[in-house]
């Protein structure tokens, strides 16, 4: 078979809805994009889990700690789906942390922001994690079956991340007069990072056409994006909170809500590298790993000593 | 040394009595006993089964998508294997 014949054979795989498997054959340039894109997603879950790690310590209540501990445990979870689905795609695990920790692979910029206050914690779980979950929702139909399975997984566990987040900044909201600025705090400083995380806009985006055509995305960021703001609109006014944007408002010819351009020049910072918490993150996992080799180590021995009784 | 020298595990789970275990995903442990408890730590954390089987994906042997094509053609052909190739009358019941 022709490599012509073979991509013909592939995109109509595609244009049918079946799904592409590990072995399957599939374009160099197909692989490359699932490893980029998934080996980014898997380093956001575990990057994701210092700014609220920091936290969990400090949670103002005993309810309140338990459930951001489960909330990070989950984050370490979707890591490892998504490290387990790179890896279909015949790399190897290690290098695709080293990767990560070398500064080569990108990770959500999100999370290059600082948790200052208990409010961002709230501010987090309903921003960030419902924007994630806006994306991810749109990637249960992605083209590449173990990635499409990894966020169905995923999804189902997202969902009370997003509700913890909101029932907690509720409550500040209910709450003395600093513990509702607090909250507007949070908002103002989250809002614009969080529409950040849907990526380029779709006139600047490198990689859209071709991920649409292949199904590894099914919407584009653009469109993303609006549905994130229209869906979160009216839950910020239920919790009686101001999204800092003067030019928000409904747009009754589109159907949706304008807003004011994003501050690109901010997102293209973070992104390479020069956010408020970029070396900052990229530290502390390094350290983790460095500090970590001792029990990865001991487990090894203890596997083998193990082995050699059983043997014995 | 690196987690790399840890082997791959496929996990399957059972997620009641009576179902069959179903494969969920995969991890990397040093040794089976560790490998069943971060399945249980990974796979789950919200009561999704009842019973855990890990093997070593090294022992996995799969047939060759290449020649799934002829591989399966002999049940493709052979469609008097199914109820529906019979003809029988309107008024027969219980059939
Ligand atoms: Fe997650
Ligand atoms: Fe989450």
């Amino acid at each position: 078979m022709t490599q012509a014949e073979k991509e013909r054979r592939f995109q109509e795989k595609i244009d049918k809805e079946i799904k592409i498997e590990p072995n399957d054959w599939m374009p160099d340039e197909y692989r490359q994009t699932l490893v980029r894109q998934i080996s980014q997603h898997a380093h956001s879950e575990i990057v994701g889990m210092l700014p609220e790690g920091n936290w969990i310590t400090r949670a103002p209540n005993l309810r309140r700690k338990a459930v951001l501990l489960a909330k990070v445990q989950d984050e370490a979870g979707h890591g490892l789906y998504l490290y387990s689905a790179v890896e279909t795609l015949g790399t190897s695990r290690e290098q695709t942390i080293d990767d990560l920790h070398s500064g080569k692979a990108k990770y959500s910029s999100i999370f290059n922001y600082p948790a200052l206050t208990w409010a961002d914690i709230g501010a987090i779980g309903w921003l960030v994690d419902g924007a994630a979950i806006m994306n991810q929702v749109a990637l249960c139909r992605t083209s590449y079956g173990p990635y499409a399975r990894a966020m169905v997984k995923i999804c189902k566990e997202e969902s009370f991340h997003q509700r913890q987040g909101y029932e907690s900044l509720m409550k500040l909201c209910s709450g003395t007069p600093q513990q509702k600025a607090m909250a507007q705090d949070a908002m103002n400083r989250f809002w614009w990072p969080a529409l950040m995380m849907f990526g380029p806009s779709d006139a600047a985006s490198t990689h859209s056409d071709q991920s649409i055509k292949w199904k590894i995305k099914r919407f584009t960021n653009d469109e993303l994006r609006q549905s994130f703001v229209d869906a979160t609109v009216e839950q910020a006014q239920i919790l009686g909170l101001t999204i800092p944007d003067p030019n928000l408002k409904w747009n009754e010819e589109r159907g949706h809500y304008d807003f004011s351009e994003i501050n690109w020049d901010e997102f293209w910072q973070v992104v390479k590298g020069n956010g408020p918490c970029n070396k900052e993150r990229l530290a502390a996992r390094v350290k983790a790993k460095e500090e970590g080799m001792w029990v990865r180590e001991a487990a090894t021995a203890f596997a083998k000593k193990r082995a050699m009784k059983q043997s014995a | 040394m690196s987690t790399n020298e840890w082997p791959l595990w496929e996990v399957f789970i059972r997620s009641k009595q009576g179902l069959n275990h179903k494969h969920v995903g995969s991890l990397r442990a040093p040794d089976a006993t560790l490998a069943l408890e971060n399945a249980r730590d990974v796979y789950t954390r919200r009561s999704e089964g009842i019973s855990i089987w890990v093997v070593e994906s090294a022992h996995i042997h799969a047939t060759d998508i290449d020649e799934a094509d002829a591989f399966f053609e002999p049940s493709d052909t052979k469609i008097y294997r199914h109820p529906t190739f019979y003809e029988v009358p309107d008024g027969v019941k219980h059939m």
